[in-house]
């Protein structure tokens, strides 16, 4: 009887515990059609990159043959010539040459005219080519050849921390006149933890005021708050940029006050940035602290006072602890956000204060190396997910239960 | 059964006729190009025109100027636009990227009418500009006589603005620094050269304020940001005739380019964006831009087309063409990524 | 759920500590054969009289004392005029219902608030510029205010550390109070996994570790269920009786009041109306309002015909009669509500002098297991609630014969009350 019945049961637990998932199935789908699956697509190419594999067939396999390093042997001219031949009659030439530009500056030009000719006249020897383009002659050119050869690359991912592999084969710094990612990641992050922090020095004396004011007040400085937050992030910059500009607001009230003697150069600046940033990250932060504290009783501050702690040690000990959590949140939200920052950077900033975002942005719309871009973007997403998981993990903060 | 497939069919086209507004019936050419008072310029003198000669509706749209917006229309197979002006170095990389189609000029105009570098592979030439210099009349008390005097921090005190990019920047750099015009591309093509550039560039580094769109420049003057600015010329232009400002124009050792326009690979009316490419091409037609914002034709015929008083605006003037510089589309095929690349890096230190 | 008897260890785990022993004293319910106090709120500090050898030495001495302090927030008076004194060792109950200015009351005792007028002393010293922090005070709050982000041994620990007391003496004192409210095996639990009453004993614990002169408690048995409330009100005195401590408890449920308390101070609209030991509140009630608010109560409106010595006639409507002691200024003619407990209504005349006697029909017998109520409606139509025991038989519409004593029946002068002839019940626990 009891044999009969357990499968039963056990079939209708399974159901039970099915319904939600299957509830939730249209969200995963849609979380993985428009959210995953493109970024993973995008995120591949910062590894896979055939194009040079793809337009050189048999340079590749003669490559293959051909012994050791250095500039190679006839065959493999010859069949580059054809290679090239081929991908100029299918019109794909300028892309292969593109994307070995990409690891050898100038070799674009040289290419297309290799291909050219090859469309032209047969090659006839190695050391016809090299003479017609010296580049050939190079062992550098065919470094790259090789190291293209590779459909799965490691270069983007170096080079999104200003590495590459030298000729013999180690992992060498790009030259110093190329180094620039890995001090824009550190300015990234340096501008996300100023403005963080700035906006916690804001947020949460704000967020304490609003707790203890009364409901009605505090429903007006909320909306005070939020105001900004309704408008386009566009439009607050652009608002930005009136007050910070050297004939603008904040420099006629600070003259007019007699605070400053001459106008201060606020826009194009890392001080007009970071006060713009501030600005529109103010809700981010506040909001998650003021959740928080608006769920700590006042009961708990009496408590501890009436328990015998000074004020002080009362907020540090018992408020403090229960807010953190909020406090975390609330940083780690605008930090995140901070390390994305786009258009404000362009519009606010000086030229050495552009973070990593306006730097894929560079490479996914003007350089079109949507391969770099995504390398960039690899990094910064594996960062932010680091800082995430360092945070839950050693705060023992968990946003999920946020709410 | 049957009913709920009809319904689905009908659902499905529905959604298809939402998602692809483009269906058969009157004949229609999209065009996208990047705004302003240029692409006013645009539809007054050649898009408006051409509509009412042919009855081709025109859909005109907007965008940044930035490639990456039509790989991602040509990567995933649906490409609403038929024709897309860019800069001659944008043409040169949507044509390696195999985003821009290449052009049949038998289907346009004889190539050699065209001005050397205006008609290329993957995108004819609509019009010339100038990069020049622009300041403010009742700021500067003493004029500048040539673009490379904003290298000059002792005549000319104060901030200066500058194009956020390599290009332009790098050859006024080395014309200022003693280099023919005729040797800049060469020089700049050496390693040693590039070091030079940036080491002019250096010496007013801390005075320059940098600008990314063309509108920017003539705010930067009107808010008395900068007391000069590089600057495309029709927008300076366009501040002085239509807003009055007290601005004007330096053209010695200006840097001459042209605006071009292209096909994006998976169009769907070529003919149509062929008909329209050769209409354009006509000198007469071809001339007809500089009436609404001053920039030249591309076409050597054009010229006598051109109005008489807007000539003298132009910067093929006669009077503006003592020292100029032609910008070399090839060499920044070739160097761009890495310049600007290095370009980035400097910025940063 | 832990035994209500007393744990030995507990108590001698307690009686070890330095200060918190205190020697065990008689039960508190011998208060209740006390004989009743003070009728009205003047009185309130009127010394007691009774002679008990426990509350003898403890309540002669003074140990708070409410000056004519009064609360004004705004123009709105939350305390009038407030004279109160707590003797040393009490253990004193605010009771009213909410808004009445005993919770206002309390927060003032703890430092929370100020007075806009008069003094607190403690001990003899005023307390008007004393933080909380400083007044040494343990306080229970409603909801507890355990601190989540702690453990339970970390929350009891807290007042003792705050006052920076030698970690090596932390530790044994923590353990004795948690002993004390046999708590020990779940000190390292965090509150939240405690249930409600265990959460009410750690807030205890806590309130008492620091051994503080005088302890503070605003409902706190409020969010406990009926069962566990009823149990934590023995558990509360007995840990009173143990250790000695002063205690004021704020509550608007009379049957807690009634339970705990040595004496209860009544509050209605900031101010105390009646404060006395619970059974002299409970049947001498100083004001109709106090009748209505402790136990229960039938109310019958009627005019007074004539006055005797201490005692009335009053016509009821109907031209039905009743006897009943005067309360206060009670006038022939004059508008009077007799308040009559639903238990000191008797079925038959017989043990004790019963004056008043009613025919009355049964509307409705209700059973409550150990007694049962009849709905006993009057000739003129008013009903009554009657309490008779478990064997009682009576059929709905039987006519019965309602007896009671002119003693037991109490005439107050009708305030601006007068809700025609529904008998108002007064508020049951």
């Amino acid at each position: 009887m009891s044999s009969i019945a357990l499968p039963r049961l056990r079939t209708r637990d399974q159901r039970e515990s099915l319904r939600p998932f299957a509830l939730a199935t249209p969200l995963l789908l849609l979380l993985f059609f428009s959210f995953g699956a493109p970024i993973a697509a995008l995120l591949s190419r910062a590894v896979y990159e055939p194009t040079i594999a793809n337009a050189l067939p048999r340079a590749i396999a003669a490559l293959k043959q051909d012994s050791g390093a250095g500039v190679p042997d006839e065959p493999v001219f010859l069949a580059f010539a054809a290679d090239l031949k081929e991908a100029q009659a299918q019109g794909s030439v300028q892309e292969f040459a593109k994307s070995l530009n990409t690891r050898l500056s100038g070799a674009r030009s040289q290419v297309l005219r290799i291909a050219r000719n090859a469309g032209q006249e047969q090659a006839t020897s190695k050391e016809a080519m090299i003479k017609a383009s010296p580049l050939l002659g190079e062992p550098r050119f065919w470094a790259a050849i090789r190291e293209g050869a590779n459909r799965f690359t490691s270069f983007f991912l170096l080079s999104a921390f200003d590495l590459r592999w030298t000729d013999q084969g180690t992992i060498g710094a790009v030259p110093a006149d190329q180094a620039v990612f890995v001090r824009v990641f550190g300015r990234t992050f340096l501008i996300a933890t100023v403005v963080t922090l700035s906006t916690l020095a804001l947020a949460f004396p704000l967020a304490y005021l609003m707790t203890n004011l009364r409901p009605a007040i505090a429903g007006i400085v909320l909306v005070l708050v939020l105001l900004p937050f309704w408008t386009s992030i566009l439009v607050r910059t652009a608002a930005w940029t009136v007050i910070l500009q050297k004939y603008g607001l904040l420099n006629d009230l600070l003259l007019w006050l007699g605070l400053t003697s001459q106008r201060l150069e606020l826009m194009y600046s890392r001080t007009g940035l970071i006060i713009a940033m501030t600005h529109i990250q103010l809700p981010f932060t506040l909001l998650p602290i003021y959740s928080v504290m608006r769920s700590v009783p006042p009961s708990q501050l009496r408590a501890a006072q009436s328990l015998g702690a000074q004020p002080f040690t009362a907020f540090w000990r018992v408020y403090l602890p229960q807010v953190m959590p909020g406090v975390l949140a609330g940083c780690l939200l605008t930090f995140i956000l901070c390390l994305g920052y786009y258009i404000t950077p362009v519009l606010i900033g000086g030229a050495s204060d552009q973070l990593i975002s306006n730097f894929i942005a560079n490479y996914v719309n003007a350089e079109l190396n949507w391969e770099m871009a995504a390398a960039l973007s690899f990094v910064l997403l594996a960062s932010t997910l680091g800082l995430y998981v360092t945070m839950t993990r050693f705060f023992g903060l968990d946003l999920f239960k946020m709410g | 059964m049957n009913g709920l497939r009809r319904t689905t069919l009908l659902g499905l086209a529905g959604a298809a006729l939402i998602f692809q507004p483009q269906t058969a019936g009157a004949e229609e050419l999209t065009v996208m190009a990047t705004g302003g008072a240029w692409q006013a310029a645009l539809h007054q003198a050649w898009f408006e025109p051409f509509a009412k000669k042919t009855g081709i509706k025109f859909n005109e749209q907007e965008y940044t100027g930035e490639l990456g917006k039509i790989k991602a229309m040509v990567e995933t197979g649906n490409v609403p636009i038929d024709l897309v002006t860019v800069e001659t170095s944008t043409v040169l990389q949507g044509c390696d990227a195999g985003v821009l189609i290449h052009l049949d000029y038998s289907k346009i105009a004889d190539r050699s009418k065209f001005l050397p570098g205006t008609a290329l592979d993957c995108g004819v030439g609509i019009d010339v500009y100038g990069d020049v210099l622009a300041y403010d009349t009742t700021v500067l008390k003493e004029a500048p006589t040539s673009v490379l005097d904003i290298f000059d921090t002792k005549k000319f005190p104060g901030k200066r603005a500058m194009r956020k990019a390599p290009a332009q920047n790098l050859e006024w750099a080395l014309m200022a620094d003693g280099v023919p015009i005729a040797d800049v591309y060469k020089v700049l093509g050496t390693p040693e050269g590039v070091d030079r550039a940036f080491n002019k560039l250096d010496t007013i580094k801390n005075d320059i304020v940098w600008w990314d769109a063309g509108a920017q420049p003539p705010q930067l003057l009107a808010s008395k940001e900068v007391v000069m600015t590089t600057a495309w010329n029709g927008r300076i232009q366009s501040a002085i005739d239509h807003d009055n400002r007290p601005f004007a124009i330096v053209w010695n050792d200006q840097i001459v380019e042209y605006d071009m326009i292209a096909i994006p690979k998976g169009a769907k009316n070529l003919d149509l964006a062929y008909k329209y490419l050769a209409y354009a091409a006509e000198p007469e037609v071809s001339a007809q831009l500089g009436r609404y914002i001053p920039y030249g034709p591309v076409l050597a015929d054009a010229t006598p087309f051109v109005p008489k008083d807007v000539l003298p605006k132009l910067p093929t003037a006669p009077d503006h063409m003592k020292t100029y510089l032609v910008g070399d589309v090839e060499f920044w095929g070739d160097n761009g990524e890495d310049l600007v690349k290095r370009f980035n890096a400097w910025l940063a230190q | 759920m832990v035994s209500t008897t007393q744990d030995s260890t507990a108590r001698s785990g307690l009686a070890a500590g330095p200060n918190l022993a205190s020697p065990s004293r008689g039960s508190p319910l011998d208060d209740r054969a006390e004989p009743a106090e003070g009728r009205d709120a003047s009185a309130a500090t009127a010394t007691r009289s009774d002679n008990s050898t426990r509350s003898a030495r403890s309540r002669d001495e003074t140990f708070v004392e409410f000056i004519d302090v009064e609360k004004m927030y705004g123009d709105f008076q939350a305390v009038k005029r407030l004279r109160l004194t707590v003797g040393r060792g009490e253990f004193l109950t605010f009771l009213g219902p909410s808004g009445s200015g005993k919770t206002t009351t309390l927060n003032m005792l703890a430092g929370f608030e100020r007075p806009s007028q008069g003094v607190i002393t403690l001990a003899g010293k005023s307390v008007d510029r004393l933080p909380p922090y400083e007044r040494n005070i343990g306080m229970v709050f409603q909801n507890y205010a355990l601190f989540p982000h702690m453990s339970v041994e970390q929350n009891v620990a807290f007042p003792l550390s705050v006052r920076k007391t030698p970690k090596a003496d932390i530790a044994p004192r923590v353990r004795r109070a948690l002993e004390m409210v046999r708590l020990e095996q779940f000190k390292h639990r965090k509150p939240a996994q405690l249930s409600g009453g265990q959460q009410q004993r750690v807030a205890l614990a806590r309130a008492l570790v620091f051994e503080p002169t005088l302890v503070l408690m605003d409902e706190p048995l409020g969010a406990l269920d009926k069962k566990l409330r009823e149990h934590m009100q023995i558990e509360l005195k007995q840990i009173h009786e143990m250790l000695g401590v002063t205690m004021v408890c704020v509550t608007h449920d009379q049957t807690e009041a009634l339970t705990m308390s040595d004496r209860v101070a009544v509050f209605d609209h900031g101010a105390v109306v009646q404060i006395g030991t619970p059974h002299g509140l409970y049947n001498e009630p100083a004001t109709e309002f106090v009748a209505s608010f402790i136990g229960e109560n039938n109310a019958l409106d009627g005019v007074v015909e004539s006055v005797g010595a201490g005692q009335c006639l009053v016509a009821l409507p109907g031209g039905l009669k009743a006897t009943a002691l005067s309360i206060g200024d009670i006038r022939p003619g004059g508008p009077v509500r007799l308040t009559i407990r639903p238990e000191r209504i008797a079925l038959s005349a017989g043990g004790g002098p019963t004056d008043n006697s009613h025919q009355a029909t049964v509307d409705d017998r209700i059973y409550h297991g150990d007694h049962q109520r009849l709905l006993a409606r009057l000739a003129n139509g008013q009903v009554l609630t009657v309490k008779v025991g478990p064997e009682m038989a009576a059929a709905t519409n039987e006519t019965v014969d309602l007896f009671w004593s002119s003693t037991d029946c109490r005439a107050f002068p009708a305030s601006a009350v007068a809700d025609g002839n529904q008998p108002s019940i007064g508020r049951a626990s």
